[in-house]
Order: structure tokens, then sequence, then C-alpha cells
């Protein structure tokens, strides 16, 4: 991938099973394809379903070669959970974004006693050693009254959408939500992923 | 002629693929990274598509299509080829008449599997020829050359992929047409070709070297052999996954691309050597082309570098290009002290799982509870030997259940309990197996167990489906793979058949039913099976009246956490239920085992008032 392209992004989302992240990706990536982009994208899992940690690694570009990205070279971090946020900031290249939702899932090594979640002063120390572009969101919050704590993904898709160069109008993202998501929810991610945006364009880290 | 662009995964593709290229019947039995391959192909009209009992089976209906005439395409795991080895290796011999393509999905890094393993030797070991796809675009494109391929030269096709091209997006070009030229769906008789007694088999055997010769000439000519030019100071043979990653460390040197990676092209190699000042392979798990190349007598470096086992990535690539002084060190950037001691995220079973009763049954019995350490480790017997097997339940063995011993290859549980039994161990015996598992390989191992005698427990953990791989049905769930109605495999009658007498079958959510049976069958001194039947919770997707818990009934004595529910959280260090994913009513589980009654459902009192 050439440093000249403009339209070059590595993106990393980070998160837990059950998140909606994959689905958060391959929207993004759809909309990267309707702009005539060279996209890869590869999803790590393993068995996610039962609430293990998930990443999707996102390159959109003129000409992408290898779908991961590497450590120290995504553009944006974009992490759905606080502990996985803390545990990818490799990932993060010097200077880059980081996009953290407020929240704590705890692992049931947690509720057996046997370790603790770190603080979140913890966690911001170890992003600053990285970036001063940092945001923690509350999006789990800012969703509530949605009614939907499953629309969190779309919400942070919206928050993320503000800061792509990849120059999607707002009528190509509704589009693309359209064909990705089932009508029933339709209506309700609309809204979260506007609530996204708005979020986004109140913070002040560009 | 019709193209369109889609951004789909390298299943999604080689399904497409195999459509477009005329494909009547596939099998597969489930299996990450494979799985999606028949799960696409399944919804296409006009394909046969099953889920085989297991790889064998798979291989097997595959081989008799193929026989048949028409183009059909068997798909597994890499650990399946080792099941479905046999009759793998009786298609080599007997050729093939429709094009047959067999995909092995290999797992280097082991992201969801039993074991790492580099089935190219498979290739080899068979004399076939074997293609591999970098990314979705060359798997849409070589599995149609994978069926001419095999039509050509009477042959299977061996299709690699690993995980990473599996499940990686990518850009695909879709050229919207079907091939349907009219096959003469006809078996001819031939018992030269097709019965391999040892004088027919021995008259087979020369064809096979032959055809490799034929297809090493090909493999000089093909499109999918291609050499890219840089300045010619470095060149690197690669393929699959490992080229894009090699791409981007070396932007500036010449590239030998193999898609097809047996049998190598000799003259084409050669070629490249001479034009380049070193070649460098790049290549994940064994050195499969670097020591196929070295036999053509071309020096060439890779593994001395490379690592042999796990997944490459570009900052493998590129360390090792460091170590063979073939790049300079890239300026480091600072590495970032991580916090200390990051919890880790395992996964474990569902909320409202219908394994956990089962497990938390027996994590309780002998004394496991006691002497086993956090590792699971004892050296002492407990009492209780669990015999493990594949599937969801696996992530029993995980704290705070401890519920399994041994996990090996599918259906192993019960061999392994026979074994443990034979061998003389103190302790009682339980093999553990699911329901799909047991339809796959556990059957035999009954079978075993009944005709010498066994003096073990059998445990089925019937959930209906087949979870782990992404609920795929099976034999014993009712429905194919394209969705009819299909007789059910019914495994009490199964096993009674086989001459077990101590069969009980009990409802995985009645916790002291569960309880009750697996003691009664463990106090048996001979056979006993316990099939313990319940829904999985994704399956069943009804949740209402989540549980909570009265504090003022808790006196915090742990039991319900070590039933390893996902939804009993710690607070503020106070037990809660996280109500957004307890399942509830149809669970249950926690409710049952809390000896102060304080678990009850949300809205209404809790039980036992
Ligand atoms: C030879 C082989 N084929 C396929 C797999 C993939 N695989 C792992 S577990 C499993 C079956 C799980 O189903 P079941 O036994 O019913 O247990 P469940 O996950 O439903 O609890 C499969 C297909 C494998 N590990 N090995
Ligand atoms: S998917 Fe089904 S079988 Fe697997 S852990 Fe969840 S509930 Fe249990
Ligand atoms: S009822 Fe209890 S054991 Fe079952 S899912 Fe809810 S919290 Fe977990």
């Amino acid at each position: 991938m050439s440093d000249l392209d403009q339209t070059k992004q590595d993106i990393l989302m980070v998160g837990v099973g059950g998140q909606g992240i994959i689905l958060a990706s391959d929207i993004l990536g759809e909309a990267a394809l309707e702009k005539g982009l060279d996209i890869k994208k590869t999803d790590t899992l393993g068995m996610a379903q039962r609430g293990g940690s998930v990443t999707s690694h996102l390159r959109i570009g003129q000409k992408v070669w290898s779908p991961l990205t590497s450590p120290a070279e995504a553009d944006i971090l974009l992490a759905f959970e606080k502990l996985e946020a803390a545990r990818w900031v490799n990932y993060l290249k010097p200077g880059g974004l980081a996009i953290i939702n407020n929240l704590a899932i705890p692992p049931l090594s947690i509720s057996l006693g046997s370790q603790k979640y770190p603080g979140d002063q913890e966690i911001l120390d170890s992003f600053k050693q990285r970036t001063s572009r940092l945001c923690l969101v509350d999006g789990s919050g800012k969703i509530a009254h949605l009614g939907d704590t499953r629309t969190l993904n779309i919400f942070m898709l919206g928050f993320l959408s503000t800061f792509l160069p990849l120059d999607i109008d707002s009528a190509a993202w509704e589009s693309c939500l359209r064909k990705q998501l089932p009508s029933r929810i339709l209506d309700i991610n609309l809204r979260a992923f506007e609530k996204g945006r708005e979020e986004a364009l109140s913070v002040n880290i560009r | 002629m019709n193209k369109s662009r889609k951004l789909l995964s390298g299943n999604e593709a080689i399904a497409i693929g195999a459509y477009h290229a005329g494909v009547l019947v596939a099998t597969a039995y489930p299996g990450t990274p494979s799985t999606e391959i028949l799960e696409n192909l399944s919804k296409y009209k006009g394909i046969y598509a099953e889920w085989s009992t297991n790889e064998k089976v798979a291989m097997e209906v595959g081989l008799g299509a193929s026989y048949a005439g028409v183009r059909t395409l068997v798909s597994m795991k890499h650990v399946g080829l080792n099941v479905a080895a046999d009759p793998f290796m009786a298609a080599a011999t007997t050729g093939i008449h429709g094009g047959l393509v067999v995909i092995s999905a290999d797992d280097p890094g082991i992201h969801s599997s039993q074991g790492e393993q580099d089935n190219r030797h498979f290739a080899k070991l068979a004399r076939v020829p074997m293609l591999e796809p970098a990314d979705s675009q060359e798997a849409y494109d070589l599995i149609e050359i994978a069926f001419d391929l095999s039509e050509k030269y009477d042959t299977p096709v061996l299709f690699r992929i690993t995980t990473r091209v599996a499940h990686s997006k990518s850009v695909v070009e879709l050229d919207e047409k079907r091939i349907s030229k009219e096959r003469t769906k006809h078996f001819h008789h031939d018992i030269g070709k097709y019965v391999m007694l040892p004088t027919n088999a021995r008259n087979r055997v020369p064809n096979m070297h032959k055809r490799i010769v034929e297809l090493t000439r090909y493999a000089e000519t093909t499109p999918v052999n291609q050499i890219i030019d840089g300045d010619g100071k470095i060149g690197i043979i690669s393929s699959g996954v490992s080229y894009e990653y090699a791409r981007e460390v070396f932007p500036q040197a010449s590239f030998l691309k193999l898609g097809m990676t047996y049998p190598l092209p000799p003259e084409l190699v050669q070629k490249f050597a001479g034009k380049v000042k070193k070649i460098f392979v790049v290549e994940e798990l064994d050195p499969f082309l670097e020591e196929n190349v070295k036999l053509l007598g071309v020096h060439v470096e890779g593994k001395k570098h490379l690592p042999r086992f796990g997944e490459l990535n570009k900052a493998a690539v590129h360390h090792a290009a460091v170590q063979a002084g073939l790049l300079d060190r890239a300026n480091p950037i600072a590495e970032v002290t991580l916090v200390k001691n990051l919890p880790g995220r395992p996964p474990l079973l569902c909320p409202g799982c219908p394994h956990s009763g089962a497990f938390f049954v027996l994590s309780t019995i002998g004394k496991r509870a006691k002497v086993l350490d956090s590792e699971g480790r004892s050296e002492e017997e407990t009492g209780l030997i669990i015999t493990g097997d594949i599937g969801c339940y696996t992530l029993a063995t995980y704290p705070p259940l401890r519920a399994m011993d041994t996990t090996a290859c599918m259906g192993a549980s019960i061999g392994q309990a026979i074994g443990l039994e034979k061998a003389g161990v103190n302790s009682k015996i339980a093999a553990v197996i699911g329901d799909s598992t047991f339809m796959h390989s556990g059957i035999t191992g009954i079978v075993d167990a009944v005709y010498n005698d066994a003096k073990i427990t059998v445990i089925i953990l019937d959930n209906g489906t087949t979870a782990m791989t992404g609920h795929q049905d099976h034999p014993g769930s009712g429905m194919s793979a394209q969705g009819t109605v299909t007789e059910k495999v019914d495994i009490e009658k199964l096993v009674r058949g086989a001459g077990v007498k101590d069969v009980q079958v009990v409802n995985s959510f009645d916790v002291k039913a569960v309880r009750g049976a697996i003691r009664s069958a463990l106090d048996n001194p001979s056979l006993s099976v316990v099939i313990v039947r319940g829904k999985c919770a994704v399956i069943n997707r009804v949740r209402k009246n989540p549980r909570q818990i009265d504090l003022s009934k808790c006196n915090d004595c742990g039991v319900c956490v070590m039933i390893g529910c996902q939804a009993i959280q710690k607070r503020n260090d106070k037990l809660y239920i996280d109500s957004t994913i307890c399942m509830g009513e149809e669970c249950r589980i926690c409710e049952q085992l809390c000896p102060k009654k304080a678990i009850g459902p949300v809205s209404g009192k809790p039980a036992g008032e």
C-alpha cells in the first residue's frame, strides 16, 4: 500500500462477542466498495459467540495486499469495550486516532475473584504513549434512550464515519445501512448512526 | 456477459465459483474455517448439497457423484482430511469421471482447531495437483480451473486454503455465468478403473505418476503461476496469503507467484532463478515449497529465518527478511507498555447453555473440586476421570468447571475411556461427547464398548445441533443442509440397538434429574449411557423472566459462580445477574442450585416462598 494513497485507511475494530463488530465492519467495507476502492477485511473471532474477544481488521486503499493490519500501523482503533482497547493499543500508529466506548464488560475471571479489571487511568495512560488523539465516548449511554443496546455498533460506526477520508455522504451511508440491515431494525439503527455522527462532531480531536 | 463487483470472503467466492463452474453435488462436514462453503452452496437451486455424517462419508458420497459424471465439491477442515484420507487416497487411485475438487481448509495458528498441520503434503502423498488461492478473487477464478484440471487429468484436485483466505473478505469481479455444459449423469461400468483389487490397483498406479509428469508440463505454462519482475536483487517465491504479506514487505522484489503449488514447474523456477540474485521462499508452516524447489537444484532460503509454525503476518515476514540480511531494520516504534496483568477473555458456554448443568454435576463428583489445581492438574486420581470430545462443551475444561481431562480428536472420548478402563485405573470413567460428534465418530466407539464389555459411562450431550461450528444440522436434528425435513436418527434407539442395556434420557435443565442419572450410571458396574437432552440456547431464542439474586438471602457461598454462567457476575464485590443476557425461565440452573433459595425471577417472588 502506498503512503501517497490519500484513501489509505487501516482500521482495527475490537470488542466482545455479541457487540455487532463484524456487522459494523461489513457495512464500512460495503461503503468503501461503493466508492470503487480496494478492500481487505479479516475478522478473528475464535469462538466469539460465546463471549470471547473479537477483532476486525479493515484495510482500504487503491490497492491492498495483506488482510491483516500490523502493529503500529492502524490509522484508527475503534474499541467497543475498554479492556479490549487496552489489549490492542499497540496496533495504533503513532498519532493515530483511538475511539473507545466507555463500557466495561468484566470477563468471568473477575467474578471468580482471580483477576481485576484495569482502571480508566491505567488504560488512558497506555494510550497516551501512542497518541493524543483519544476519545472516550459514552456510546452505551447515548443510545440508552433508543431502547436497544444492540444499536451500539451502528452508533460507533456513525461516530467513526466522520473521521474517514473516504468522502462518503450521508445518503450513501443510508443506502448502505438499508442494504445491510433487516427492515424491522432499520429505523432505530439509522437514528443510532445519526446520534454517533452528532456525538463525533461535538468532540474536539480532529 | 454480466460482470459485477462484490466484497466476498474466500469461502463465499469458492461457493459462487463452484456454482458458476457447474458443480452439481456438494458434500461436507462442518469445520472451521471451511463451513461456509457448503452453507453458501446449499442455497443454490439445481445443486444437491449435504452435510455428511463425517468427512470420510462426505468424500465417499463425492466420489460416487463424480463417478456418475457430475462436477462435485467436497469440503472440510484440515483435520477432516485425516478422517477422509482413506477414500481420498482411493479417489487418487481410481481417478474420477465428473470433476472432483477437494477443499482442505488449513488453520495455521490454530484459531479454532485441535491441532496444526500442513495439508500440502497430502497432494504429494496422493500424487494429485494442488491449487492455492491468495485472496477471494483467486479463489473464485481457481475453482473453475480446478474442475477443468480434474477432468482433463482424471484426478481429484486438492484445493488448499487457510483460515486467512477462507475468512478474509476482498473484492471479487464475478462473471455471472453458469457453465451449463449438459453433464451426462451416467455411470460407465469399468471394473479396471473402479474396483481396486490388487491387480487393478497395480495398473492404476502408473497413471498417477504419468499424470504428475503431464501436470508438471502444464504448470510451466499455466497463467496461475507467474513471474512478476522487480529490480532483480531479491526474488521471492510464494503462494497463498503469504504472497500478500510478501508483496508489502518487499515492494521492489521480483516474484514467482504460484497458484499451483504441486507439482512445481522446474523450468519456470530455473528461469526465475536466472533473473534474480537471491531467492527467499515465503510460506506458512512447513518448508513445502522450499524443499521442493531445492530438489530442483536451486539454492533458496526460507525456513532458516521464517517460523515453522503458527500464522505469518507482515511483521513476521519483515523480521525474517531482516534476519536473512535482505532488508534493513525498520525504524523501531517504541512498544507501548500495556496495563499490567490484563485479564484474558476466553470464550465460555453461553448463558442458558444446556451443557452447563451436566458439567456442574460432573465437577462436583469425586474429589475433582478439591484436588484439581487451577490448571486442571493433580498427581492423585480424583475418583472420576472425564474423557472429553470436541464441541462447545470442550469449554467446560476452563475454570470454574474444570470438568474435562482429555480432548484429542472427534470421537476419541469413548475409545480413550475404554483404554483407561482396560489399563486398570482406579477412578470411574465418564466419556462426554456431543450429539454431532457422536454421529461423526462416536458410534463405532459405542459398538467397541459393547463388544469389549467396557465398564464406562458415556454421556451424550444432545443439544440438537452442531453448535460449535455455527449450528449446522446433523443426522439427529431432523433437517437436511438444504432445509428439508428428514428422518431423525434416534440416539437412544441407536445405542440400545448396539446392545447397551443401561440407557437413560434426561432433561438438561433439570439439575436433580441430571445428577441422579449420572450418579446411577456411574454406580452401574458395567456399560451405561446417559443422554442429556436440551436445546442449544442460540437455537432456542425464548428469553423470558431473567433471574435475579435476592441479596438479603444470599450469603455469598459462591455456588452459582461455579456454574460458569456469563450472566452471573460480580460488581463491587456483590453478586448479580445480568438480566440482558440471562436466559431465564428456560434455564433456571442457578435457581435450582442456590442453597439459600436466593435466586428467582425478576418479576415474581423468588422460588421457595
Ligand atoms: C475431524 C474434525 N471435523 C470437524 C471438526 C470441527 N468441529 C469441532 S466440534 C464439532 C462438532 C460439535 O458438535 P457437537 O458435538 O454436537 O457439540 P456442540 O458444539 O453442539 O456442543 C465440529 C464439527 C473437527 N474439530 N474435527
Ligand atoms: S452455542 Fe449452544 S451449545 Fe454452544 S455454548 Fe452456546 S448454548 Fe451451549
Ligand atoms: S437462569 Fe441462571 S444459570 Fe441460567 S442463564 Fe440465567 S443466570 Fe445463567
